[in-house]
C-alpha cells in the first residue's frame, strides 16, 4: 500500500475544526510599550528644547575641518593598532600553544603584564617614552659600536605612541580570544590533520584557524568596536584623533555639551557601521558549518515589497 | 611453504599506561602484508590505544612495536636508535592511512577538496594528479557526484566515504580503522562496510577496530580479541567467534551477538 503523501491539499473530514478559534491577547505588551515610547518622546523633546544643547552649534562643528581630520585621524590609529595587535596576538596565541617551554613563558608573561596594566597607564607612559631611553640605536647593547641612532622624541609621536600603546595591549586581549578560538576546534580535526601527514604549520594554516576564525568573530569585532572608542583614550597625550579635537576646540570656545555631542554622534557612527559589518563577515564565515543562513533584514525587507 | 609476505606491523610485549592507568599491558600482534585483522573488545580494553601507537600519534613505554620494519618513533643510524624529529614523524604518519569514528572531515573544505588537501600540500603532487586521483577514489567509494558538496551537506555514511578516500588518497601501505561504523545509523553501515570489503579484496593491508562482528567474520583473516590491555585471544574468525576457547571471549561475544 503506497504511504500517503506528507503534504495534502484538503483536510480530512474527520480532522476538520468546526468552532471559531480565539487567539490569545496580549493588551499589557501593547499599554507598555505605549508608556515605553510616552516617556522616551518626554525626555527628548526635553532634550530638544534645552537651550544648553546647542544644535546650531553641534551642526556647526558636526563637519567641521578639525574635527573631520581628528576623524580620520581616529580611523587610521583605530585600523593600524588593531591590525598590529592581531598580529602580535596570533603569535603570541601560538607560542601559548608551543611546546617548548620558553615561548610558553614568554608569552605567558606578556598577556599577564599587557591586560594587567591599565590602558590608560601604559598610553601615558608610551608618549613618555623619551624620559626612559633618548635614542634608539641600531647596534650592539652595551658598547659604542652602532649603525645609526635617532631621538626617541622625533619617532614617537603622540600619534605614534598611542599606535604603539594600544597594539601592545591589544595584543594581550586577541591573544586569549585567538587561543580560545583554537581550543574550539574539535581535536579529531588535528587528529585527521596529523595522521594525513601534516606538519604543524600546514595545519594550523589549512585546517585548524580556518574553523578558529569562525569563532573569534563575534568577540574580534567587540575588540575593535572597543578599540575605536578606546581611541579617545589618547586625549590625555594630547594625540590629535576626534576626541583630542573636540577637548580642544570647546576648551577655547566653552561650548562642551554640544562638542561632546558631535564626538558623540560620530563615535556612535564609526561603531554602527563596525557592527553591520560583522554581521555580514559572520555571515560569509557560516557557509561550512551552517545548514540554513537566515535572510538579512535588508533581504526580508526586499522580498516585503518584491 | 614459507610464507614470502612481508611484516607490516610487529608489536612485542608493547605497554603503555597515562600516567598511572596501565591502558595497554602487554601486546604481542603481528599483522602480514595484505592481511585485514580486526580487534574486537569491550571499550576501555585499549585497542583504540593500540591503534593510535601504530599511528605515531602516541608514544608506548616500552616494549617493541614496528612498522615495515623499522621501529615506530626511532630511525636507525650507524647502530644507534636516533629518535624522530616532528619532519620525520609527518613523513611516517603520512604512509599509514586512519579512519577515524567521527570522520574528521575538514568541513570548511568539499569532499573534493578534502581528498587532494594532503597528496597537494604534503606530497607535493601536482594539482591535475591529486584531482584525477580523487576521482577515481569517488568512483571506488560510489560518490562521484558528491565531489563539490561540503561535509555537511551529506550523511554520515557519505562522510566516513569521503573519509576513507581521503585516506586512500595518500596511497598508503597501511589502513588504520577505528570504529569506523561506530557512529553510523544503521541502514548507513552497510556501504561503509561495502567500502571495506572491496578495499579488502583488493589486498589493503587493514587493522580494524570494530563492533561489526559480522564483518569481522567474513573479512578478517584474523580476529584479535583484547581486554584490560592485553590479548585474550587470536585466532581465524571459525575460531576466535564460532569457536572461542577463553571465557572471557565466550561472555563478551554472548553479550554482542
Amino acid at each position: 500500500m503506497a504511504i500517503p503523501e506528507a503534504t495534502v491539499t484538503e483536510t480530512r473530514p474527520d480532522a476538520q475544526i468546526t468552532e471559531e478559534v480565539v487567539p490569545l491577547r496580549h493588551p499589557m505588551r501593547y499599554v507598555a510599550a505605549a508608556v515605553v515610547l510616552a516617556l522616551l518622546g518626554c525626555a527628548v523633546a526635553g532634550l530638544a528644547v534645552n537651550p544648553n544643547i546647542e544644535i546650531g552649534v553641534v551642526g556647526q562643528y558636526l563637519l567641521e575641518n578639525q574635527i573631520l581630520h581628528g576623524l580620520w585621524l581616529t580611523i587610521v590609529i583605530a585600523v593600524v593598532s588593531q591590525l598590529i595587535g592581531t598580529v602580535i596576538g596570533l603569535i603570541v596565541a601560538l607560542m601559548r600553544q608551543s611546546p617548548n617551554f620558553v615561548l610558553q613563558g614568554i608569552s605567558w608573561l606578556y598577556i599577564w603584564f599587557f591586560r594587567g596594566v591599565p590602558l590608560l597607564v601604559q598610553l601615558v607612559f608610551w608618549a613618555d617614552f623619551g624620559a626612559l631611553y633618548q635614542h634608539f640605536v641600531l647596534g650592539i647593547p652595551f658598547t659604542n659600536v652602532h649603525a645609526g641612532s635617532v631621538l626617541v622624541n622625533s619617532v614617537l609621536t603622540n600619534a605614534v605612541a598611542g599606535i604603539v600603546g594600544l597594539a601592545l595591549a591589544e595584543g594581550a586581549f586577541m591573544a586569549e580570544i585567538i587561543r580560545s578560538g583554537l581550543l574550539s576546534v574539535d581535536e579529531g580535526q588535528s587528529e585527521a590533520a596529523m595522521s594525513l601527514g601534516m606538519n604543524r604549520g600546514r595545519m594550523m594554516r589549512r585546517v585548524i584557524l580556518p574553523q578558529a576564525i569562525r569563532v573569534m568573530i563575534p568577540p574580534t569585532g567587540n575588540e575593535f568596536i572597543s578599540m575605536t572608542k578606546n581611541t579617545s583614550l589618547l586625549v590625555v597625550i594630547s594625540a590629535g584623533e576626534l576626541f583630542t579635537q573636540a577637548s580642544n576646540i570647546y576648551s577655547r570656545t566653552f561650548q562642551e555639551i554640544p562638542l561632546l555631542v558631535v564626538a558623540s554622534l560620530w563615535y556612535l557612527l564609526m561603531t554602527s557601521v563596525l557592527t553591520i559589518g560583522q554581521y555580514y563577515l559572520e555571515r560569509r564565515f557560516a557557509r561550512g558549518s551552517v545548514r540554513h543562513i537566515p535572510p538579512t533584514p535588508l533581504q526580508r525587507l526586499r522580498r516585503r515589497f518584491a | 611453504m614459507a610464507s614470502t609476505k612481508t611484516v607490516v606491523v610487529e608489536a612485542v610485549d608493547v605497554r603503555k599506561n597515562y600516567g598511572h592507568v596501565e591502558v595497554l599491558r602487554g601486546i604481542d600482534l603481528r599483522v602480514d602484508e595484505g592481511e585485514v585483522v580486526c580487534l574486537i573488545g569491550p571499550s576501555g580494553s585499549g585497542k583504540t590505544t593500540f591503534l593510535r601507537c601504530i599511528n605515531h600519534l602516541e608514544r608506548i613505554n616500552s616494549g617493541k612495536l614496528m612498522v615495515d620494519g623499522e621501529l615506530v618513533g626511532y630511525r636507525r643510524h650507524k647502530g644507534k636508535l636516533y629518535e624522530l624529529n616532528l619532519k620525520q614523524t609527518a613523513s611516517k604518519r603520512a604512509e599509514i592511512g586512519v579512519v577515524f569514528q567521527h570522520f574528521n572531515l575538514f568541513p570548511q573544505m568539499t569532499a573534493l577538496q578534502n581528498i587532494v588537501e594532503a597528496p597537494i600540500g604534503v606530497k607535493r603532487e601536482s594539482k591535475a594528479d591529486a584531482v584525477a586521483h580523487a576521482h577515481k577514489l569517488l568512483t571506488q567509494v560510489g560518490l562521484s557526484d558528491k565531489a563539490d558538496c561540503y561535509p555537511r551537506q551529506l550523511s554520515g555514511g557519505q562522510q566516513q566515504r569521503i573519509a576513507i578516500a581521503r585516506a586512500l588518497a595518500m596511497r598508503p601501505r597501511l589502513m588504520l580503522f577505528d570504529e569506523p561504523t561506530s557512529a553510523l545509523d544503521p541502514e548507513l553501515v552497510g556501504e561503509v562496510l561495502d567500502v571495506m570489503k572491496r578495499l579488502a579484496g583488493a589486498g589493503m593491508t587493514m587493522v580494524v577496530v570494530t563492533h561489526e562482528i559480522g564483518f569481522a567474520r567474513q573479512v578478517a583473516d584474523r580476529v584479535v580479541f583484547m581486554a584490560d590491555g592485553v590479548v585474550v585471544e587470536a585466532g581465524p574468525p571459525s575460531q576466535v567467534i564460532d569457536a572461542p576457547q577463553h571465557p572471557r571471549t565466550v561472555e563478551f561475544l554472548r553479550k554482542v551477538l
